[in-house]
């Protein structure tokens, strides 16, 4: 089966390691992800301000060139995904926006497509157990904390994907690779987001917070779907001039727990690159340890 | 981390009139959130679970209880850059407020008229040089006009 794909702009450059993994995954379970012939960056924000129309243009033309090439178009990075759905959502709920943005990119966006993320694709296409059955090396004992995160899951009435505040997908998937999920209070917290351009402490503090809570719940990796999320929890885990405090946790893509359980070579990994390696802790169940 | 929101005088009275509860500066925040403010009944849910309410100033029920009150004051308020839009708060809100529509007409009151929240030369060069590029596009866009 052939899904249009959008990238978009970090999955092409400082997240490889998620565009590698994914597309890996998917052909392993027989999805084919076929890049967008011609895309462009959906804008990376939402606008919130109902008074421009404006910053609905860049994700409308996304969309468009979704249209042309299918029904749906599947989005790993939750942001883009986040942005995509809601302007379709928007779009879907006030045709004369739609008109007008229309008009103005000269390009007749009908309305029609479905935004999907991987995960949806995972769940409702091909389903949990058929998952686990394609298993070849289950991560038994493996103690991984999904972390959500807030624009995979927020707001409910737009994205509803998954309960917005008990979400379970990742949890499923996680127990569907033969790991166990590890519940830790701050799984849906924010991890400061934008704020790591603006004020990079508020954010590091947020960040921190996070990764300690994983780490007392006894969590071995932390599991993600967001490119920002990643970033933000894995950054302030770095090697610095002080060396590391050794009790680091890596924080990975959920689509390099599949590459592993899957038991896809490591290059499709994707996992270089990190600024904590989760490539040991992972090789305990690749079998080349 | 946490400081407290001074404002003038630091006594926080505000003068109520019905020419500023109905002032221009309410008129657009309404009209640039899309959100009536007096939905908001002050139940304070949303602060309760902001996950960013230790670096604020104020918390978010109180700007908007600012914003209410047609204090303009509030603008000066450190809240409204802080808040992520992490959307904790309207997912909670009993009333249906969409508290970051609110946060975000605050920032465009502001940006429009030329404020600009990031400060290029104070970022670490480290960190600028690592940043993931949509945390660049999505900040710019953001807290720069």
């Amino acid at each position: 089966m052939k899904v249009p794909y959008y990238p978009g702009c970090t999955l092409s450059t400082k997240a490889k390691g998620y565009d590698r993994s994914g597309r890996a995954v998917a052909a392993a379970l027989g999805m084919e992800l076929v890049e967008l012939p011609d895309w462009q960056c959906c804008g990376a924000t939402f606008p919130l301000a109902t008074d421009n129309s404006m910053a609905l243009i860049a994700p409308t033309r996304v969309l468009y060139q979704a249209e042309q090439a299918g029904e749906q178009v599947a989005a790993l990075c939750a942001i883009c995904y986040h942005v995509l759905k809601r302007t379709q959502t928007a779009l879907e709920r006030d045709p004369v926006m739609r008109d007008r943005i229309n008009w103005f990119t000269e390009q007749e966006y009908g309305g029609r497509v479905r935004v999907v993320h991987l995960l949806e694709l995972l769940r409702d296409g091909l389903g949990w157990e058929e998952l686990s059955r394609r298993v070849v090396r289950p991560l038994t004992g493996l103690r991984a904390a999904p972390y959500y995160g807030c624009l995979l899951l927020r707001p409910y009435d737009e994205i509803g994907l998954d309960n917005p505040e008990a979400p379970t997908i990742l949890h499923d998937l996680i127990r569907a690779l033969g790991a166990e999920p590890v519940d830790f209070p701050y799984s849906i917290e924010c991890c400061g987001s934008y704020l790591t351009v603006k004020d990079p402490t508020v954010s590091e503090t947020l960040s921190r917070d996070i990764v300690a809570s994983a780490r007392a719940a006894g969590a071995q990796v932390l599991v993600t779907a967001c490119p920002l999320c990643q970033f933000n929890l894995d950054w302030p885990q770095r090697e610095t001039e002080f060396g590391r405090t050794g009790d680091e946790i890596p924080v990975v893509y959920f689509t390099q727990l599949m590459a592993v359980a899957l038991g896809l070579p490591e290059e499709d990994w994707g996992a270089e690159g990190m600024y904590t390696d989760p490539r040991p802790l992972l090789r305990q169940w690749a079998g080349n340890e | 981390m946490f400081r407290r929101f001074r404002s003038e005088g630091d006594n926080m009275r505000a003068v109520l009139s019905l020419s500023k509860l109905r002032s221009q500066f309410v008129r657009d925040v309404e009209e640039i959130s899309g959100e009536d403010l007096l939905a908001c009944n002050q139940c304070g849910k949303c602060s309760a679970g902001c996950p960013v309410a230790a670096a604020m100033d104020m918390l978010p029920s109180q700007v908007i209880r600012m914003a209410q009150l047609g204090m303009t004051e509030v603008l000066q308020s450190r809240t409204v850059w802080i808040c992520a839009s992490c959307l904790t708060c309207v997912t909670r809100c009993p009333k249906g407020v969409d508290l970051p529509r609110l946060m975000e007409a605050l920032r465009e009151i502001s940006l429009r008229s030329g404020a600009s929240e990031i400060d290029l030369d104070r970022l670490p060069p480290d960190l600028v040089r690592e940043l993931p590029q949509l945390a660049i596009v999505g900040g710019f866009r953001k807290y720069i006009k």
